[in-house]
């Protein structure tokens, strides 16, 4: 008996008190009955289900966790714990093993002590299930009870049960805030902690990054991260966009005023696949395919190449997002009033400098937003970088050398050997912080340019 | 405005005929079909390069879905002295099986029909198969079995132009000798993670990949359907709506990986839920997911026409009524649109998942939610991490199943969109 056992014999009486305070209002809706009730029969169901199962389902979420405590003090509590070791390590691996003996996910055991706990894991767990349960069902009797004495011809069930579900949707909306809340508060909290060991200045001016091999105790000259800063901008705004702006932009503009209607039924899906392609998969075509040809070409026009480059990491993602540029120029470029275009081609103009000297320029604001959430999306990526552009923190404007990325660093610091404590890990907060602030502040003011422009048209 | 300037007008009128005006027009119409070339170009380009990616893909990893295997005579009759059929067919047969060495068995019988080190020419799973077969036939107890084994990966590769001459010239002779033959690879799609490429599967991963995707699908479908309907039809416009508003927009273009650092920071570090599980990997794509299903649901809503809202208001419905009964029915084809668009988008996402740690070696399927386990994209990087050569087609084989997988989800999204989706 567990608690998603219980939770669904709460719901099952639930269903049985919507029956019952169903039948006692159609009851009460009876012909015989002089006054017609205020509310469906249905919403009284509903009224006495609610107050039968959401207090008791609340009830077992609290008991899930206040539980486990419970449970490991009564089994510490206990004379066959006594002899228990001290060390903390081994004494969680012991009841770890008891627990999993006495709830059957184990059969086999190492410390003989978890042999012995096991049977008073198995009492435990018993003991406050079934009290668990009990004080479940106690909740969902009383709610339901209670509820279903109110029910009377006049009671406003309806009305009720919909201020029930009004505050369910409020709940529901307000989840995006506390996860806005919770990215911000846990990036700053664990930035915080980082900063109170490197100085922000440092980290945010400094030209060595080496968090690997910084010696313990000293962060000096191991945590400036400006490498990691031009290598991102490097590869996402640079390298990446000198490829998807002209062929994103061409793209659009080709499907929008030159294609014709089935061509451009078949294109624009097309295009938009490239988008849909996980990132991982760009990586190791990045990696298996892209890099080695690139490092050949690298060292046949005599550069010193390294097969972990920043052009193949940013042609890559340069492709992939060419259908987000495209889809934005597209839009702007629709949004052009037909005015426009039919002057500047009534005065003699053809389609290439109508396009070149009205539309374009006309519909400049809107690509130059789009063109800043393709930024903004390109320095957030993550697999293409870690799978193609390498690890070394090299400061260099050569194409062909290894850079490395924020969220490159991101992923390495956070994934080896794990201490909370350290400046290593705490340092990937601090990446993370100022790769949430860039592309906020990136997405903020796209967003404000292309409104801007919208309403100059409307 | 009445000061502006005179334009200066030219007082020749234009010469059409004039050569130069001529020399002019056709530079004029050569710069057109210029752009527009290399509008078309831009196109082919970015179709080309997408083609190149598949066309790459399958042609590596096509070939991961077929293995080599080598034909050996195995004799397991001596085993019969310590096992029964009886035994087999009790509930406890693999614990018993667990207990014979099977390796030793191979190993024997295939430097004895293969010569000196013959044994290495099989893949380590092969002990596997052997047992396998055991336990579907109790009868090999009784007499001598002939069996295909998987052959270890330099002959697979060999067997499929990849591997060095000396080894090729090894499998051309056992092909020549009828002892090898190449089938599909079942244990592929039936296999979880191994360290021998001859032995990788891919189902660990898949169904990791299921049950996170079900974790998600059940929080961000429901948060994301109620909040898109509490922001279209009723919020009041405050500063609390604008702020919902915003968080929303903005949680839709926050990097996937900070969403990855918010996984580790609340639900590993605060919550202490189960490292490398379904369930913290399910919510913490759920919060990736619902803002797109959200955005997606307020467009659908937005799109049912005032009319339908007039009407069911006007014959006595309550406000939530008028949306449950009729707004949200017909709203309904454009949010599941968007929802499997978003959880497309979740099923190929690597880098939050990496984050809370489901980058372990998992070498069995997980059997809940909250045991340890591993996601699609994440098994690829994985493998593409791995020097083997045998690992570059399992690598792209993977990359074949989750495309197929995304594919399937996008043509459902479009199906729908296409059989539902009513212009008002």
């Amino acid at each position: 008996m567990s608690v998603p056992v219980i939770a669904f014999l709460v719901l099952g009486l639930g269903f049985f008190a919507w029956l019952g305070a169903r039948a006692k209002a159609a009851a009460l809706a009876a012909p015989s009955v002089s006054r017609r009730p205020h509310s469906l029969p249905g919403y009284h169901g509903w009224y006495v289900a609610l107050w039968a199962v959401v207090p008791a389902l609340l009830f077992v979420a609290l008991w899930a966790i206040l539980s486990e405590r419970l449970i490991a003090d009564t089994v510490l509590q206990s004379q066959q714990a006594a002899s228990l070791p001290a060390l903390d390590m081994q004494r969680a691996a012991i009841l770890a093993e008891a627990r999993g003996l006495a709830s059957g996910d184990s059969i086999r055991v190492y410390h003989e002590q978890a042999q012995l706990l096991a049977p008073v894991y198995a009492r435990a767990i018993s003991f406050y299930t079934w009290l668990g349960l009990g004080i479940a069902l106690l909740i969902a009797f009383a709610g339901g009870a209670f509820a279903y004495t109110r029910l009377s011809p006049h009671f406003r069930a309806r009305t009720r049960v919909e201020r029930i579900v009004m505050a369910l949707l409020l709940t529901a909306s307000l989840i995006a805030i506390l996860t806005t809340l919770g990215i911000f508060l846990s990036l700053v909290f664990e930035s915080v902690r980082f900063f109170s060991m490197v100085s922000p200045v440092e980290f945010l001016t400094g030209t060595a990054w080496s968090p690997q091999s910084a010696a313990p105790g000293s962060t000096e000259g191991a945590f400036g991260a400006v490498p990691l800063f031009w290598g991102t901008i490097f590869i996402g705004a640079i390298i990446a966009m000198i490829v998807a702006i002209p062929l994103g932009l061409m793209s659009a503009i080709y499907l929008t005023q030159y294609a014709s209607p089935r061509v451009r039924a078949w294109m624009k899906p097309l295009l938009e696949i490239l988008a849909g392609v996980p990132t991982v998969v760009y990586g190791y075509f990045a990696a298996l395919t892209v890099a080695p040809a690139i490092r050949d070409l690298g060292i046949s026009l005599g550069i010193p190449a390294s097969t972990e480059s920043a052009l193949a990491a940013g042609l890559v993602m340069g492709v992939m997002i060419i259908p987000f540029v495209s889809s934005m120029a597209d839009d702007s470029i629709a949004a052009v009033p037909q005015a426009m275009r039919d002057g500047s081609l009534a005065m003699g103009a053809t389609k290439s400098e109508t396009i070149k000297k009205v539309l374009v320029p006309a519909a400049l604001p809107g690509v130059v937003g789009g063109v800043l959430l393709a930024v903004s999306r390109a320095i957030g990526e993550t697999m293409i970088v870690v799978m193609a552009a390498g690890l070394a923190a090299n400061l260099t404007a050569n194409p062909f050398a290894s850079v490395t990325t924020v969220t490159t660093q991101i992923v390495q610091l956070l994934t080896g050997d794990q201490e909370f404590d350290s400046p290593k890990t705490l340092a990937a907060f601090a990446l993370g912080m100022v790769l949430f602030l860039v592309t906020l502040a990136l997405n903020i003011v796209a967003l404000r340019v292309v409104k801007k422009y919208r309403e100059a048209y409307e | 405005m009445s000061e502006a300037a005179p334009i200066p007008v030219d007082p020749t009128p234009t010469d059409w005929r004039d050569p130069a005006m001529q020399k002019r027009i056709r530079r004029r119409y050569r710069a057109e079909r210029r752009f527009k070339l290399i509008g078309l170009a831009s196109i082919l380009l970015s179709a080309g390069f997408l083609a190149f990616l598949l066309v790459s893909m399958v042609a590596n990893g096509m070939s991961g879905f077929s293995r080599t295997e080598l034909r050996l005579d195995v004799d397991l009759r001596p085993l019969a002295a310590r096992l029964t059929p009886q035994q087999l067919a009790a509930p406890n047969a693999e614990d018993v099986l667990a207990q014979i060495d099977f390796e030793t068995i191979m190993r024997t019988a295939a430097d004895a029909q293969y010569g000196e080190r013959g044994s290495r020419l099989f893949s380590p799973s092969g002990r596997l198969v052997i047992r396998d077969a055991l336990r579907e036939d109790p009868g090999l107890l009784a007499r001598p079995a002939q069996l295909w084994l998987p052959a270890e990966t330099g002959i697979d590769q060999a067997a499929k132009g990849h591997g060095p001459p000396e080894l090729e010239a090894r499998y051309r002779q056992l092909e020549g000798e009828g002892r090898s033959r190449v089938s599909f690879n079942a244990a592929f799609l039936g296999g979880a993670d191994a360290t021998d490429p001859t032995a990788v599967g891919i189902w660990g991963a898949f169904k990791g990949s299921l049950l996170t995707m079900a974790i998600t699908l059940l929080i961000a479908f429901p948060i994301g359907v109620l909040s898109a309907v509490y922001l279209e039809e009723y919020a009041p416009r405050n500063r609390w709506t604008d702020m919902i508003e915003v968080s929303i927009n903005n949680l839709a273009a926050v990097p996937s990986i900070i969403f990855g650092l918010l996984g580790l920071a609340i639900f590993l570090q605060v919550m202490h839920l189960p490292r490398s599980a379904p369930i913290v990997g399910g919510l913490t794509l759920a919060l990736m997911t619902m803002p797109v299903i959200v955005i997606a649901g307020r467009n659908a809503i937005k799109a049912v026409p005032p009319s339908i809202r007039d009407a069911a208001l006007g014959i006595g419905a309550s406000r939530i009524q008028v949306v449950f009964h009729h707004v949200l029915p017909l709203a309904l084809p454009g949010i599941l649109t968007g929802t499997i668009i978003g959880m497309s988008r979740a099923l190929g996402e690597t880098a939050p998942a990496l984050m809370i740690g489901m980058r372990a070696f998992i070498a069995s399927p997980p059997g809940g939610v909250s045991d340890p386990a591993t996601l699609l994209p994440v098994q690829i990087f994985l493998w593409s991490d791995e020097v083997s050569r045998g690992f570059v087609e399992k690598t792209s084989a993977a990359i074949i199943v989750l495309l197929v997988l995304l594919l399937a989800m996008n043509g459902l999204a479009i199906y729908l969109r296409n059989k539902f989706e009513r212009r008002w």
